[in-house]
Formats: structure tokens, C-alpha cells, sequence
């Protein structure tokens, strides 16, 4: 056993002890609380690379707790699913780290900025924890975790607008933490066990087999609405534009970016690791129930983003059109479909969180909120409104760019079930995208050919260096893997085979 | 030797150098840059290059065969003369998205696969509209947002054709398509889109004349002539084109002749005359595709002189409407000049360019023994000389004296104009110059005396009918006002759709919450209301029930059994007593919830954003109901 096989728990334990480092070491100086984060995120990030690389090379990591075998011990999984999630999650946790640094002093009252970072690691160790574990009631605690950690984040600038918006998505995410609560708990009934490879075995002989097999629809609808609650799939989305408008903007960028993602990474877990894919498919098509709401997901998330006037609501709005291109994807359950599903989430963690990290530039500087206000920022602050525009079109699916890969992978899986469904999603995919260039446009025309008000508010004045590194490398990131799709998509193609088994 | 590079790659990554250079630096880089691209294109060799793996496809960056070439040559030329017309512009972006704007057409031009013509079909999309914008006025920003949307949706087309292409093929290469099935048809629209085929022109007429003065140069140039090429790639011999062409050439004769704004006269004009190049496409013959590619050569030469005149005029006098112009002649005899040889050309005068492309359209519409369509091109190229080759150097140089005395426009505009001023007149002399460059061996002589003589038959007659017409005062008089086209329709459309957007979704949006918040009323008033009444009847009935077990319990059934029901009846005393208070105690408590909630509710009313405690459990209610939707679906599917 060298350290390498451990990884698994390690790029879940790196997180959790630095959130509880965090809060010792800031009561001494709170200027140690950021370096002492980057430097964790960092090493988790090399620790998921790692880890990728051993789930490339050796394929699925199964990772013993203590060295008890499931079902009686803890057993984390990684697949190339997880690894790839990891990756996803510290990466764009690193991006915020770094941000966070100038930003927070200005945004948060000093007192708070031990408490942020606390809670920034806890969600991310509940985040990586529910993407490597392989039993059923581990998610629900990592859930809980990064749940908890999130709501308080919300409100962690202390206005009554966040704290209420916070509360909101406080009882919602209570809501779907209790359903799905009683998801595990009927599984349990049905078989014993709750261990994921344990579970998919155990109820395959359940399938279409007397009255059992009715607990077991009751189950997954409980799993299928409490997930999609933390996922924010139209119409569970409520929640969403409030918390996310409201947080600061580098937690709206983890928040939009990768937490939503965790939802949507339980609901492929249950469709594809617990039950099985013919199951999900086939004999309950539930996929195919997904699939339409995440289509309407698309176009009603786009048409109510082109009605907002506050430039981070309508970035949320556009999170709940872009995580209906992802369960889409998922509903698909196509080779294509499910890859450019899962390769949405990479993208989209880019690209939101580049906006929502150029918004709270926006917010920094200026303290604009309105997308009015906006005009003459092209010439204020280049670099951040380029990389805003680079990103604004990642999100709109411009090649070369990243987002049009996905789209175009997506569009190939809508086409790849060969039923006059799947000519509504593409129809659905490509009318979201065009409506997505609308108010994304919208911004952009704002931005950079609109006449200011005052003449004064044009003079140079560029983002702080900290703040704008992560800003470009995210932007860079949208180019970048738009011309080398590869890269991400050698752990995407293979999760979304694994997951469906072909 | 060196090994070339593709044309697209030069001025794309060229591009991004832009904005880090300053003062003469710049404008060096900025005319050096085509210079290269010419040398790299003179260097070209036939065949495919430049192929990438990319996911599971082979991008061609690099196809070139005698139909690429051509449009290869006139697009870096005119990149260069563009460049050189508008390196007075100071802003960096302007420049970037010029040379994006040519590098995408050259990439359109020369990709072989689908793909890439994707990609760079939608790079031009994005910087042509930076073009328009640059303009930076409401009604630039307006069209501009328009003719995004347009080319945004041309680009759905061609991006869903593409991929149902690929799915039932399992090929990208980028050859003859022709229409035959759902994929093919939307390709074929989302090319025709960018043609400015009608019903879907306006975005041309309507952005075009509100662009930058450099941009509509460019976009005169680029936009309609990738289409022109990629349909004589893809769609030749459709005979829908033929139609489509000759309906382009015409209708907009009329619309040109009433027309104010002398961009936007040109703008008709030059849908006027893709439906030249159109119609050649659609016939489909060697001459035909011939003539099709030769006019589009020779349209870019001319169509952008005018376009450049009528800019310069706009450049020094800050406006280009026929009713605020006049009597320029005196003070710009070079602009004149230079104006008097592009509307020579786009009458097709002999010796000038049109006239050795045109005719070529003409004849093969003639030889294909298609009378009505070659009436209709006669009519047409009447009605040019007409609009572009009488009205434009009238109203701007002659008519009534405006009282303006501008001076020429700078050095570089006028040094560029010349030079396609004389491209102009040398093609129109040697027009083999232009013809051994054709995609096919060309045996047309256009100097016959039969040719000539019934063309400058045409061009007297109608230039007889412009003077009867303006002698007796029947011209249509120039008035300021906005002529009804289909581009009215898009901004209705425009318009209705953010209404949609801001009202009824909007409402919907609110209605969502609302229905939050109307289910959660429901389920508080049924946990208030139903819930105690039934708790209420249970007790009614818990009190009958005791009733009737004491008037049991008192008949004197036996004194034994009395006995002990008596003992009974004193525990359900108790106990009902129990419960009473119990009771009692949760009301209290009830009311200390209903304390509490009234503080929330204070604590919400005081602030934004929509959200109310009530709200939240309607959540769950609609949590509950999609939940049950769920069970319902799978109940279904599970029994059926």
C-alpha cells in the first residue's frame, strides 16, 4: 500500500481537515486563512489529477474505509465519472480561493473571513466526498454537508436580502434532503443494504417482481424530485436565482458552477449506478421523463434570464436554462448525449464561473448590479470584459469555444435515439442557445457600444491583479478546451460508458 | 520554398495582436498583414492541407481548387484595400473585427469539411456584428442586434442541418450537397440566409447602411459573396434558385428608386445583384456557374467602389441621404471620378467590369431557353442603371446644390478606391484576367458586336427614361422616410418578443411563485381547517361513542359488568380529560407559531426579494405534486 492507493480519501480528507486548520489559525491572524487555503486547494487539485490519472491507467478505484470490505465497512468509489468531478470541483474551488482573497476583503466585514474560508472547505470536502463515495448514505451526509456549508455561505454577508434568500433555499434544500432521506430508507427496507455496487445488485432481482418492486418506484421518484431540488431542475428551481444573486460572487461562482452539478451528479449515480440503465430506460422510462423537463428547463431558464435586469440574476436564471443542457444530456442516456452531458459540466464550471467571478469584478469596482448601467465598462476594465465576452460566448456555444462542443455532442445524442423526441431536443438545444445569444448579447452590447451616462466613469481602471488571474485563466479555459475537447473528454467519454454500460 | 499557411489563419491570429500595438506600429502591421496573406495566397498549392483530427473528424483547413481560388483572390484583396480605406480608425477593436470579419470569410472560403465551415461560419456572424456596432449609435445598435439574431438563426439552421448531415451520412466533407431531406434543407437555409434570399433579406437592407463607414465596405463585400460561393459549392443547379435569384434581382429595383439613404440604395443593389449570381447558381451550366463566380468577383470591385464613395461622402459631409446631398461635384471631382467608374461598372458599360460577368449570367439564362427569367435579368440590369448608376452620382454630386463644399476624403480612402477603381477598368478591358482564373475553361466572348450593341441599346434607353422622368418631374421625389420592407416585421417581431419576455413570461415566472405561494395556502388552510375539523369530528365521535357506552354502561344489564365499565368510564374520563389538555397545549403552542411567523413575515416585508415564509412551504407542496406526477408516470408505465 503505498500513499498513492489512498488518494480517494485524500482528496476528500485535504478539504475537510483545512476547514478545521482554518478557523484555528485565522483566531491567531486572519491573514494566514487565504495562503493556507490556495495551497490545500492546490494540493487537492494535484491529488485529483493524480487520481485521475491512476482511474485512467487502472481503471475503477475501489477504496476500502479502514480496510473493511463493503457491505460491513465505508467503500469510496472512484470511476471516471468521480475523478473527473473531483477535478471539476477543486479546480474551480482553486479559482475562487485565489479570487477570494482581494475580493472578500472588501465585500466581507474582517471578522467574517475566517468563517468563509471554514465554510468554503467544508463544501468542498462535501462536494468531493459525494463525487468519490460508493454508498448511498455516505452522499446523503457529504450532501448535507455541502448543503449546510452553502446556506450559510449565502448569508454570510449578513444583509437581510441574503439571509432571506439563504433561508428560502435553506428550507427547499431541507425538503429535498428529507426526500431523499426516505428514498434511502425504502431501499434499505428492500434490500439491507446501502452500499452502491451492493444496492444495483441486490435490486435487479427486485425489477417487475410483486409488490416490492412498488416500493422501490416510490424510492427513486423520492430520489429523482429530492436530487433535482438540489440541482435546480425546472420547476424545483426556486430556490436558485434568489441564492445565487445573492451570495457573494466568487460562493455564486462555486454555487452556479459546480454545487448544482453535485445534484446533478447524485441523479446520475441513482439512474445509472443504483438502478440500472435498462431499468431507468427502458422498463420505467424515467430518463425520458427527465430529458423533457430539462428541455423546458432550457427554454423557460433562457426566456425568464432575457427578463431580468440584474446582471448575477440573470446569470443564475442561465445556470437553471444550462443545468436542464446537462440532465438533458443525462436524460439521453446516449453515448453522445450522456458525454456531451457530462462535458457540460466542465464547461459550464468554466464559463459561469467566469461571469459570475467578472460580475463581482463588476461589483467591486463600480458596484453596478443593473445591466444598463453597464455601458462604457469595455474601456474601464479591458481584460475582465473580454474575458466576460469570451465566456459569455462559451456559454452561447460559439466555435471555436468550448460550450459548442458540448452543444454539438449534444445535439449528435438527441439525434442518436432516433425518435421524433429527440428532433424536439435538438430543436429544444438550439433554440436555447440562440436565446441564451440574446441576452448574453444584450450585456455585451451594453458593455462596450453603449454610450456611458457620465464621461468620468471611462477612465482605466482594471480589476486588481488577484482577482483578475483566476478571471482569465477560466476565460482562457473556455478557448483552450474548445480547441483540445480531447483533454476533458477522455475522462468524459469513458464515464458516460461506464455509466451506461456500453 | 515556403509552405503556406491556410488564408484564415493569417488574419485571424493576426488579429489578436491588435490591440497591443500603438501609432505607426500599428498601421504598418495593419497593412502588412494582408500583404502577407496575398504572398501566402499567390503560394497556395492545389489540393487539401492542413488537415487536424478534432473528436472524431478530420478538419480541412486547407481545400483549394480553382472555385476557392477565386474567392480567395478577391477576398485578400479587398481585405487589403479595406484595411488601407479604413487605417485612419483609431479604435483597436474595429480593426480586430475586420480582420476577423476577412480571416472567417477566407476560412468559409477554403475549409473542406462542414465543421470548420461552422466555425468560421459563425466568427463571421459575430465579427460582422461587432461592425455594425462600432457605429455606436441607437439605431446601429438596434440593427445590429437584429441582424445578430438573423445570422444567430441562420447559423441553428446550419449547425441542426450539419449534424443530421453527419448522423444519416456519417460524412462531413463539404461537396455537393443538393436538396434532398430534411438535413440538406436546413443547410440550404442557412445558407440562403446569409445570401439575402427574400422573404429573409432584410436583415441586409436594414443593418448595412447604419454600420461603420470602413464596415459597410467590408460587409458589402464578405457576407453574400461566402454564400454565393458556398452555394456553388454545395447547391448547384437547384432550380428553387433560379426563382428565388430572379425575384432578387427585381424586387428590389423599386424599393432602391425610392429609396433616401444612398447606402441603403446601394444595399438594394446589391441584393439586386446576388440575384445574379444566384440565378447563375441555380441554372447550373459550366457558363452559368462561370458567370455566377466572375460576377461575384467583379460585384465585390464595384459594389465596394460605391459603397467606398458613398462612405467617403459620409466620412466628410456626416451624412449620406440623397435629400441633404447635392452639388458636391464641385468640391470632390476625384470622389467623382472614382463614383462615375463603379456606377459605369454596376450599369455594365462596356470596357467596365460588369459587363464582361453579366452578360455571362444572361447568356447562359438564354441559352437554357428560360425567357421569362431572362426578361426579368434584361429588366433588372435596366433597373441598375437606373438606382446604383444614374441616382447615386446624381443626388450626391449633381441635383440641387446642397451648399455643402467638403473637402476630399483622406488620402487612403481615395488611394484605395483608386486602386479598385482600377481593377475596375482593367478587368473590364482584358477580361482574361479575370477568366482563366475561373473555376471552368471559358469560351464566352463578351465583345461581340451583339453583346455590346444591345447593352448600350439598354443602358441609352434607360438612361432616356431618367432624363424624361426627371425633366418632367415624375422621378419619385427623395423624401426622408422609412420604406416599408420585411425588415419591418423583425423589429415587430423584435419588439413582440421582448414584450413576451418582459410581460407574459415575466408573469409566468411570477406565476410559478404565485402558485408556490397559492399551493401553500391551500396546504396551510387545509392543515388549519380540515385537519382539526376532522380532529373535531373525531372527538364528536370519540363523545357519541362515550355516550352511547354510558347509557350501556347505566342499564342495569348487570351490576357486575356496570361495575367494571364503571371503572372503565372513569379511565376514558381521564383520559379524555388527557387529551383535552393536550389539546389545549398545542393550540397554545399554535398560537406561539403564529407569533413567530408574524415576525418572519415583518422580517420579509421589510425587504426584497420576493420571498415569503408561505412561499417556501408551497414548495414542498409543489415538491409533493411532482412527486406524485412522478408516481403517477411510473404507475402508468409500470402497469401498462
Amino acid at each position: 500500500m503505498t500513499w498513492a492507493s489512498h488518494l480517494p480519501i485524500i482528496v476528500v480528507l485535504i478539504p475537510l481537515l483545512t476547514a478545521y486548520i482554518t478557523p484555528m489559525l485565522g483566531w491567531m491572524d486572519k491573514r494566514i486563512c487565504n495562503p493556507l487555503v490556495i495551497v490545500s486547494t492546490s494540493f487537492a487539485f494535484i491529488a485529483s489529477l493524480l487520481l485521475a490519472r491512476s482511474v485512467l491507467t487502472r481503471g475503477v478505484i475501489s477504496y476500502h474505509m479502514g480496510g473493511f470490505a463493503p457491505p460491513f465497512g465505508i467503500a469510496l468509489v472512484v470511476d471516471y465519472f468521480g475523478a473527473y468531478m473531483c477535478i471539476v470541483i477543486s479546480f474551480l474551488t482553486l479559482m475562487a480561493a485565489i479570487y477570494s482573497r482581494e475580493y472578500i476583503a472588501k465585500e466581507l466585514h474582517e471578522s467574517k473571513t475566517a468563517p468563509y474560508y471554514t465554510l468554503l472547505m467544508l463544501m468542498t470536502g462535501g462536494m468531493m466526498g459525494a463525487s468519490v463515495t460508493g454508498d448511498l448514505f455516505n452522499m446523503f451526509v457529504f450532501f448535507e454537508i455541502l448543503s449546510i456549508s452553502s446556506y450559510a455561505l449565502v448569508a454570510i454577508t449578513g444583509k437581510k436580502v441574503a439571509i432571506l434568500a439563504s433561508y428560502k433555499y435553506l428550507l427547499l434544500g431541507a425538503i429535498g434532503t428529507s426526500f431523499t432521506l426516505v428514498g434511502i430508507a425504502y431501499l434499505y427496507i428492500l434490500t439491507g443494504t446501502l452500499n452502491m455496487a451492493d444496492l444495483s445488485v441486490r435490486l435487479a432481482s427486485l425489477y417487475g417482481v410483486g409488490r416490492s418492486s412498488w416500493t422501490l418506484l416510490v424510492a427513486l421518484a423520492f430520489f429523482m424530485v429530492g436530487y433535482s431540488i438540489k440541482a435546480a431542475l425546472f420547476p424545483l428551481h426556486t430556490w436558485l436565482p434568489d441564492a445565487h444573486s445573492m451570495a457573494p460572487s466568487s460562493i455564486s461562482a462555486v454555487l452556479s458552477g459546480i454545487l448544482i452539478k453535485v445534484g446533478a451528479l447524485a441523479l446520475i449515480r441513482v439512474l445509472f449506478n443504483i438502478f440500472q440503465p435498462e431499468f431507468v430506460v427502458e422498463t420505467i422510462p424515467v430518463t425520458s421523463m427527465i430529458s423533457w423537463m430539462a428541455a423546458v428547463a432550457i427554454i423557460v431558464g433562457s426566456l425568464f434570464a432575457i427578463s431580468q435586469v440584474d446582471l448575477k440574476r440573470m446569470l443564475a436564471y442561465s445556470s437553471v436554462a444550462h443545468i436542464g443542457f446537462i440532465i438533458l444530456g443525462v436524460g439521453l442516456a446516449t453515448g453522445y448525449g450522456t458525454t456531451g452531458g457530462i462535458l457540460h459540466i466542465f464547461n459550464h464550471a468554466m464559463a459561469k464561473g467566469c461571469l459570475f467571478l467578472c460580475a463581482g469584478a463588476i461589483i467591486y469596482k463600480t458596484g453596478l448590479r443593473n445591466i444598463d448601467d453597464l455601458a462604457g465598462l469595455g474601456n474601464k476594465m479591458p481584460f475582465t470584459m473580454a474575458a466576460f465576452t469570451i465566456a459569455a460566448l462559451s456559454m452561447i456555444g460559439i466555435p471555436p469555444t468550448a460550450g459548442f462542443i458540448s452543444k454539438f455532442y449534444l445535439g449528435l445524442g438527441a439525434l442518436e435515439t432516433g425518435t421524433w423526441s429527440g428532433w424536439v431536443f435538438i430543436g429544444a438545444i438550439l433554440l436555447g442557445s440562440l436565446l441564451t445569444a440574446i441576452f448574453y448579447m444584450r450585456v455585451i452590447n451594453n458593455i462596450y457600444f453603449k454610450e456611458p451616462l457620465h464621461r468620468e466613469d471611462v477612465q482605466r481602471d482594471e480589476t486588481p491583479l488577484g482577482m483578475l488571474i483566476p478571471i482569465l485563466i477560466l476565460a482562457g479555459g473556455c478557448v483552450i478546451f474548445g480547441i483540445f475537447p480531447r483533454i476533458p473528454l477522455s475522462l468524459a467519454e469513458p464515464a458516460a460508458k461506464l455509466l451506461l454500460g456500453i | 520554398m515556403i509552405t503556406s499557411v491556410p488564408p484564415a489563419a493569417i488574419f485571424i491570429i493576426g488579429a489578436f495582436l491588435v490591440p497591443f500595438l500603438k501609432g505607426k506600429l500599428k498601421t504598418a502591421y495593419l497593412l502588412l498583414l494582408p500583404v502577407i496573406a496575398i504572398l501566402n495566397l499567390l503560394n497556395l498549392s492545389e489540393g487539401t492541407s492542413w488537415v487536424f483530427g478534432f473528436l472524431d473528424y478530420n478538419l480541412i483547413f486547407c481545400r483549394v481548387d480553382k472555385l476557392s481560388m477565386v474567392f480567395g483572390y478577391i477576398f485578400v484583396i479587398m481585405g487589403f484595400l479595406g484595411t488601407l480605406y479604413g487605417i485612419h480608425v483609431k479604435e483597436g477593436g474595429h480593426h480586430l473585427a475586420v480582420f476577423l470579419y476577412v480571416g472567417s470569410s477566407l476560412g468559409v472560403v477554403f475549409s473542406g469539411d462542414l465543421f470548420s465551415l461552422f466555425i468560421f461560419w459563425e466568427i463571421m456572424a459575430f465579427a460582422s456584428t461587432f461592425l455594425i456596432w462600432y457605429k455606436k449609435d441607437k439605431r446601429a445598435l438596434g440593427a445590429g442586434l437584429r441582424y445578430l439574431l438573423v445570422h444567430t438563426f441562420g447559423g441553428t439552421c446550419l449547425l441542426a442541418g450539419i449534424m443530421m448531415y453527419l448522423h444519416t451520412t456519417g460524412s462531413l466533407e463539404f461537396s455537393f450537397i443538393g436538396i434532398n431531406g430534411t438535413a440538406s434543407l436546413l443547410i440550404f437555409i442557412g445558407f440562403i440566409i446569409n445570401a439575402a434570399i427574400p422573404p429573409l433579406h432584410a436583415w441586409l437592407t436594414d443593418a448595412y447602411p447604419e454600420s461603420t463607414v470602413t464596415g459597410t465596405v467590408l460587409l458589402s463585400i464578405f457576407t453574400t459573396k461566402t454564400a454565393v460561393y458556398v452555394l456553388a459549392r454545395a447547391f448547384p443547379g437547384t432550380e428553387i434558385l433560379i426563382l428565388l435569384g430572379a425575384i432578387m434581382t427585381v424586387f428590389p429595383i423599386f424599393y432602391a428608386v425610392i429609396e433616401n439613404d444612398t447606402r441603403r440604395v446601394l444595399a438594394y443593389s446589391l441584393i439586386n445583384q446576388v440575384g445574379f449570381m444566384v440565378v447563375g447558381i441555380g441554372i447550373g451550366t459550366e457558363l452559368s456557374l462561370n458567370g455566377a463566380v466572375s460576377h461575384a468577383f467583379c460585384n465585390i470591385l464595384f459594389e465596394g467602389l460605391l459603397f467606398m464613395c458613398t462612405g467617403a461622402v459620409l466620412y466628410v459631409t456626416g451624412t449620406s441621404k440623397c435629400t441633404e446631398l447635392g452639388g458636391l461635384y464641385r468640391t470632390m471631382p476625384i470622389t467623382l471620378m472614382l463614383c462615375l467608374v463603379g456606377a459605369a461598372s454596376i450599369s455594365a458599360f462596356p470596357l467596365f467590369t460588369g459587363f464582361v460577368s453579366k452578360s455571362m449570367v444572361i447568356q447562359a439564362a438564354a441559352d437554357g431557353h428560360m425567357f421569362i427569367i431572362w426578361l426579368a435579368l434584361l429588366f433588372a440590369s435596366a433597373g441598375v442603371f437606373h438606382h446604383a448608376g444614374i441616382k447615386i452620382p446624381y443626388f450626391i454630386f449633381f441635383a440641387e446644390d446642397s451648399g455643402k463644399r467638403p473637402d476630399e476624403p483622406p488620402l487612403n480612402m481615395l488611394l484605395s478606391m483608386g486602386i479598385v477603381a482600377f481593377l475596375c477598368i482593367l478587368i473590364g478591358i482584358f477580361p482574361g484576367v479575370l477568366y482563366q482564373i475561373l473555376p471552368y475553361p471559358v469560351d464566352f466572348v463578351p465583345y461581340t458586336p451583339g453583346h455590346v450593341v444591345s447593352q448600350l441599346q439598354l443602358l441609352f434607353f434607360a438612361g432616356l427614361a431618367f432624363l424624361f422622368l426627371i425633366t418632367y418631374g415624375f422621378y419619385p421625389k427623395e423624401e426622408r422616410s422609412t420604406n416599408l420592407d420585411i425588415d419591418w416585421f423583425y423589429r415587430k417581431a423584435g419588439r413582440g418578443f421582448m414584450w413576451f419576455c418582459n410581460h407574459p413570461a415575466a408573469k409566468f415566472n411570477m406565476w410559478i411563485d404565485q402558485a408556490f405561494l397559492g399551493g401553500t395556502r391551500g396546504f396551510i388552510w387545509f392543515c388549519r381547517n380540515p385537519i382539526p375539523t376532522l380532529g373535531l369530528w373525531m372527538d364528536t365521535a370519540f363523545v357519541m361513542f362515550y355516550n352511547g357506552f354510558i347509557w350501556f354502561s347505566e342499564n342495569p344489564v348487570s351490576i357486575l359488568v356496570s361495575g367494571f365499565y364503571g371503572g372503565l368510564h372513569l379511565a376514558f374520563a381521564m383520559v379524555s380529560k388527557g387529551l383535552l389538555r393536550i389539546y389545549i397545549e398545542i393550540g397554545k403552542a399554535r398560537d406561539g407559531a403564529e407569533k413567530k411567523r408574524a415576525f418572519y413575515r415583518e422580517l420579509i416585508e421589510s425587504g426584497p426579494p420576493g420571498g415569503d415564509v408561505e412561499n417556501i412551504s408551497s414548495d414542498l407542496f409543489i415538491a409533493f405534486i411532482i412527486f406524485a406526477v412522478f408516481l403517477v408516470y411510473m404507475a402508468i408505465k409500470y402497469f401498462l
